[in-house]
């Protein structure tokens, strides 16, 4: 909520629990104003500083061809965006990722919401059952990667327990076949994050009253219709959030792919993403100019789908938050 | 409450019990691993160790290389998260207790950052530090930490600050305590389990970076663990048992905070789910 010029509504609106006004009668003081940026300014001078100052010079540099020393001066107009959008990798990258936010949602809403369904009956040893299952958000990306890299190449762990159980048959090279890669990188992924996708239902479903579903209870409600009809619509606003954050931490991929497929074999294992194309072909190549315009595409292609979301998914909560 | 019909239903301990083996087999692959020879693994890749080898954590733990990159993580992790969090409670008590033309603003603008993770800016995030001269520094990397964690530090404080009741400062104003005092003996008390949750984000956060890492340090000697975990992969990769041993023990100190501040992180998510 924000209440245009401060203290003037307060006067006047003594309805709404209006602070005491024994404090200041009239507009902001100055010792106030000095207060709110003295506390508020280090924030956000770093927080222009380093997020959007970084972005704004993405626009700038991506007009350059360049190669990250002194000022760039070889203007090039659009021509990097005319190369990202005619680049076939670049299209795989994008289909990539829309693959995975797509599979991402499919996969990690569903099982975190039985695994919070399942956690939030009370039982023993809930609460380390708990700290379990946030273990894999918990660990590096660079661990996690190191560790499936190792279980799932053609002669690591996971192939051995299969053929020692007479499933030889399953083994497979899971990292370099293309038609499995994407997989293999989506179960990778739901291990890593549906923990936090249970921990935030889980969050979401303390708030749920308990006299809800003792109601329902009372009138004969089965246990899947209490979930059905109590649960599931009150975590609607927590689904919904996770849904967001889901989304974007899916468009910007990079460190699993990056760590477990490298930048080159990523593309013809067919799991590069919009990130590791921006690593490999700015940065890697020595083209800052071209790594700015990627990023300035990644940009806008997350800010257009996060600006849908919030427009038809998230309306609805933004309408009692701030 | 204590009594629920259910507590004692078999499947649903057997299905808990499937899936901590299937969270936590990976986890365990790598410690048990760090404990057997290259030739035990490569003979049974998923065999248990036989006989125990103590000698590839040992061999790490007696390695300078893996101290000073514990080093250069500590104090990655720990500048950051007071960074983050003193910032991130000056800016959240301002957002959640004043009134003020362009405080929506102020905190859109802080909200907008939680939709772009560092990604999209670590190209000219690069350019930009490298100008600063801060290529191969920690602060090279601590400066962009402490402004990219605190979108999700205000987010996660503002209502930890809004919910302390008015009469609390009504009380201290009467009493003659200024807004600047009130702060600091009241709220930063008061919010305490607030600022342990988003610290021990922030110190996680920081410990497994690898993208802005990846891209600042390029020296050895300024590795942190994520780093020096990828380049004693690529240095050993025939040595499979002790890159194992290395990796198990980078991801000890993650572990233990978060284990011993798990309570404060769900109750933190809490409110921040519910503001």
């Amino acid at each position: 909520m924000a209440l245009t010029p401060g203290t003037r509504v307060r006067a006047g609106g003594g309805v709404t629990a209006s602070p005491p006004a024994r404090r200041r009668r009239r507009g902001i003081g100055w010792a106030q104003r000095l207060e709110i940026a003295a506390l508020s300014g280090p924030a956000v001078l770093m927080f222009v500083g380093f997020v959007i100052t970084p972005v704004v010079m993405a626009a700038y540099y991506g007009f350059y061809r360049w190669k990250g020393f002194g000022v760039p001066t070889n203007f090039v107009g659009f021509d990097n965006y005319v190369t990202i959008l005619q680049d076939k990798l670049f299209h795989e990258a994008l289909w990539h990722n829309a693959q995975i936010v797509v599979l991402s949602l499919a996969l990690q809403g569903p099982i975190a919401l039985g695994l919070a369904l399942l956690l939030n009956r009370r039982m023993r040893g809930q609460s380390i059952i708990r700290v379990l299952i946030f273990v894999p958000y918990v660990i590096a990306e660079v661990i996690v990667g190191t560790a499936f890299a190792l279980l799932l190449q053609a002669g690591g762990a996971v192939n051995g327990v299969l053929r020692s159980i007479g499933l030889g048959g399953l083994a497979a090279d899971w990292l370099a076949d293309p038609d499995l890669s994407l997989w293999t990188l989506m179960m990778i992924l739901t291990w890593k994050y549906v923990g936090f996708a249970v921990i935030l239902f889980l969050a979401g479903m303390q708030n749920i009253p308990e006299e809800l579903s003792e109601a329902a209870a009372i009138d004969g409600a089965s246990y899947w219709q209490t979930q059905w009809r109590i649960t599931l619509p009150l975590l609607a606003p927590t689904i919904r959030i996770w849904g967001f954050l889901s989304v974007i931490g899916a468009l910007q991929l990079f460190d699993l792919v990056y760590i477990i497929w490298g930048q080159y074999v990523a593309s013809t294992a067919g799991t590069s993403t919009m990130a590791t194309y921006m690593v490999s072909e700015g940065r890697n190549a020595g083209n800052y100019g071209y790594g700015n315009a990627v990023a300035v595409v990644l940009f806008s292609v997350s800010m257009f789908i996060a600006l849908i979301y919030q427009r038809f998914v998230l309306r609805r909560d933004n309408q009692h938050g701030q | 409450m204590a009594s629920d019909s259910r507590r004692g239903n078999p499947a649903v301990y057997a299905a808990v019990l499937a899936l901590i083996g299937l969270m936590l087999g990976p986890v365990l692959y790598i410690i048990v691993g760090g404990f057997r020879t290259n030739s035990q693994i490569t003979t049974d890749p998923a065999g248990l160790p036989d006989p125990w080898q103590f000698g590839n954590y040992t061999d790490v733990l007696a390695s300078s290389v893996f101290w000073r990159q514990v080093g250069n993580s500590t104090i990655a992790a720990g500048v950051t998260t007071a960074g983050v969090v003193t910032l991130g409670v000056m800016a959240s008590y301002v957002l959640a207790r004043y009134r003020f033309r362009g405080r929506g603003a102020l905190y859109a603008l802080f909200a907008a950052g939680l939709m772009f993770p560092i990604t999209v800016a670590i190209t000219p995030l690069y350019i930009l530090i490298k100008n600063l001269g801060l290529v191969n520094t920690l602060p090279g990397v601590i400066l962009p930490q402490i402004a990219f964690g605190l979108p999700t530090t205000i987010i996660i404080l503002v209502p930890f600050l809004r919910a302390i009741p008015r009469e609390i400062e009504e009380a201290a104003a009467i009493d003659r305590c200024s807004r600047l005092g009130f702060f600091w003996r009241m709220v930063l008390p008061l919010s305490v389990p607030g600022l342990i949750t988003t610290g021990i984000l922030a110190f996680i956060n920081s410990w497994n970076s690898y993208l802005l890492p990846l891209f600042i340090l390029n020296d050895q000697d300024s590795f942190t663990l994520p780093l020096g975990v990828q380049a004693f992969t690529s240095q050993y990769s025939v040595d499979t048992a002790k890159v194992l041993a290395f990796t198990s023990l980078s991801m000890i100190p993650a572990l233990v905070f978060f284990s011993l501040f798990e309570r404060r992180i769900v109750g933190g998510l809490t409110g921040a789910v519910k503001g």
